[in-house]
């Protein structure tokens, strides 16, 4: 029997997915906090007593995300590019591209029939069209971040928002509300914008079908929505959309 | 750990010393020139120096001396001082830095010597325009400015005869500023030094063909130094003999630039300066070598142009049909030719603010290697010498991904 663990240790979230005999397990989320090495440990601890493991039944674990180095008890660090294609493809073979969006980067990725990464792009200098800014839109808005998808799916007439900026349009968004534009208006705004700026990437690098959004932000049913009509093909999203990467992190542990 | 450290030195490039030493001499003679009655001019990285070496006038090179900021991590200071004056961040580094410097005498060796005279030359960029009048006007000093017409394919007739005509325009000013003739014979001598210096380089980079590669392009950055700023001397020459014959030597006995060079990578544009061994490090860390790099085969690049017998009339072609002055498609050739030249299996781009000549376009290029060769590539992005630009992880990230993608598909 082998069994292998993946965390991801992101910017706002730490993920953690055990795999046993090539099936998932289970996964988990939790914050991150301030010590990512505290965060992957706390994670997978947590997901171990639910699915009833001893950590000493960890064949190996594979860290990823932004604090995969400093995740001590892990076997290997390997990036989110990677876990994240082959999560993926791990979950559904025939998907040829991935876009990923987490809190603070946005990535396009193009796999091939085995899930090996061909090709990738991202966005780390920039929060527009990551999960910051909608974060930032939600308090802005005094909306929970999680009714997002569903308001904007009521909109009649999607707000234009043309700051590429996320403070700015922070700005440009709280003077709409004062014009009166209504909530659901300009949440699909947002999401227009949010779109816009993920599909520009992923264009770059030429995604096609069968393509698969993960991160957190996939979760957001009017961004998906939104980047479907602005790439003009269906999106798979799967339930485990956040913890894809940690998926694909227990993936590669039992390649290592 | 004794083994560690004998490693290390066997790998250690021993005419590294030999170079900071010439450098060293070079700064100080510029610095002094007042004394010994030397005029200093400041010319810009693609300007035609052999006549001022011919005229026996000290070239000094801001741009030269903005590397040398950016590496000492001097640059993000100094740029915000020109910033304080109103200069947009979005300026050239070594402008912004360079002004900075002028204004506080600051930098790794407390500024350059005051200049006699200006001469820039625009095949590598328009921003020099703006940059050297400024520091016309700041120094009131003469500027000549050497304008080469942009050749998107190929070099008409008409930017010859311009180009050509200029070179005249130049050897007046500089027997205007001067106060003597300008000296042909001395001319011709240092135009065949010139040529001979070129091709010496041309060979050092040539010697990383060899698997392994006995240098890397950071190590060539640091080589860099001598063609370009006293190209067209005999010391220039001895010099890279002696390099390529320690090249050569390295070849022989195996000895590779990185422990373990299992991958051979492509580099484009200048180099990020301030993180030099940071880069160096984290691609060995990966068995991955640098083995070549589009900016300092461009000191070697115009050889094909130039004529030795005949220096003063082919340098017009040579200086006007450089890397940064040719269209897109050219340069899309240039590239290819090294990514079969050197047998590279992936391009790392750096995506340089600072430089909007050499990196605007970079991404058609990256879709034509990517198309013709089928090498991956990666894209990187700073300011070349304003370390405030750089983000440490962000980047780390990015060169992970495509070493694991490499290694995936090797």
């Amino acid at each position: 029997m082998m069994i292998t663990a993946g965390v991801d240790i992101g910017s706002i979230t730490a993920k953690a997915a055990v795999i046993v005999d090539g099936k998932v397990k289970g996964t988990k989320v939790d914050f991150t906090g301030y010590n990512a090495e505290q965060a992957g440990k706390r994670v997978l601890d947590e997901l171990l007593s639910e699915v009833g493991l001893d950590d000493r039944s960890i064949d190996r674990v594979v860290s990823t995300g932004y604090g995969r180095n400093s995740v001590q008890f892990a076997d290997k660090a390997i990036t989110e590019i990677i876990c994240h294609g082959t999560g993926a493809h791990f979950l559904n073979p025939r998907v040829r591209a991935i876009i990923d969006v987490g809190g603070q980067d946005s990535k396009a990725m193009v796999v091939d029939p085995e899930g090996r990464v061909r090709d990738f792009a991202m966005n780390d200098k920039c929060a527009a069209g990551t999960g910051r800014f909608l974060e930032v839109m939600a308090r802005a808005l005094e909306v929970d971040l999680g009714d997002f998808g569903t308001k904007s799916l009521k909109s009649d007439k999607p707000s234009k928002i043309s700051s590429i900026c996320t403070v700015f349009a922070e700005s440009e968004v709280i003077s709409l509300i004062s014009k009166g534009e209504k909530r659901e208006n300009i949440i699909a705004g947002i999401h227009d914008s949010v779109a816009s700026r993920i599909s520009a990437l992923a264009k770059r690098i030429g995604v096609g079908e069968p393509l698969m959004m993960t991160g957190g932000v996939a979760k957001n049913r009017g961004v998906v929505a939104a980047l479907e009509k602005k790439l003009a093909m269906p999106i798979e999203v799967l339930e485990s959309a956040q913890v894809n990467g940690a998926i694909g992190a227990a993936v590669m542990a039992a390649r290592l | 750990m004794a083994d560690e450290a004998k490693e290390k030195d066997k790998r250690k490039m021993k005419s590294a010393k030999t170079m900071r030493d010439i450098m060293t001499n070079y700064y100080i003679e510029a610095k002094t020139a007042g004394e010994t009655g030397k005029k200093v001019a400041w010319i810009t990285s693609g300007g035609p120096v052999e006549p001022l070496i011919a005229m026996d006038v000290i070239p000094v090179y801001p741009e030269n001396h903005g590397a040398m900021i950016g590496a000492s991590k001097m640059g993000g200071e100094l740029c915000e001082k020109a910033e304080e004056l109103g200069y947009s961040g979005d300026i050239c580094s070594y402008a912004r830095s360079d002004i900075g410097c002028s204004l506080v005498d600051g930098g790794p060796i407390g500024g350059l010597p005051k200049p006699d005279m200006l001469i820039c030359c625009n095949n590598i960029c328009g921003t020099v325009m703006k940059w050297y009048e400024v520091q016309a006007r700041y120094y009131d000093i003469p500027l000549f400015i050497f304008d080469t017409p942009f050749c998107h394919t190929g070099y008409a007739d008409e930017a010859k005869k311009y180009v050509r005509k200029q070179i005249d325009e130049y050897t007046d000013f500089l027997e205007g500023v001067c106060g003597s003739k300008f000296d042909h014979d001395r001319m011709e001598e240092v135009g065949r030094l010139s040529v001979e210096g070129q091709r010496l380089w041309q060979e050092v980079l040539d010697t990383s063909m060899n698997k392994p590669s006995p240098m890397t392009c950071f190590d060539a950055f640091f080589f860099l130094a001598l063609i370009v700023t006293l190209r067209g001397t005999q010391e220039t020459i001895d010099f890279y003999r002696d390099l390529l014959e320690e090249m050569k030597g390295r070849v022989a006995e195996g000895i590779s630039a990185i422990p373990n060079e299992r991958y051979r990578l492509l580099w484009d544009n200048l180099p990020i300066w301030y993180r030099i061994k940071w880069l160096s490090q984290k691609f060995a860390s990966h068995d991955a070598c640098l083995v070549a790099d589009t900016y300092t085969s461009a000191w070697c690049g115009s050889l094909k142009y130039m004529d030795e017998n005949n220096f003063l009339d082919s340098m017009a072609e040579g200086y006007t049909r450089i890397y940064l002055n040719i269209g897109v498609d050219e340069m899309i050739k240039i590239v290819l030719e090294m990514v079969d030249k050197y047998d590279v299996d992936g391009f790392v781009m750096h995506s340089n603010r600072s430089c909007k000549p050499y990196s605007l376009g970079q991404y058609d290029i990256q879709k034509a290697v990517q198309r013709e060769k089928g090498i991956p590539s990666l894209i990187i992005e700073s300011h070349m010498v304003d370390e405030r630009s750089f983000s440490e992880s962000q980047t780390e990230t990015r060169i992970d991904a495509f070493m694991e993608m490499i290694r995936q598909k090797k």
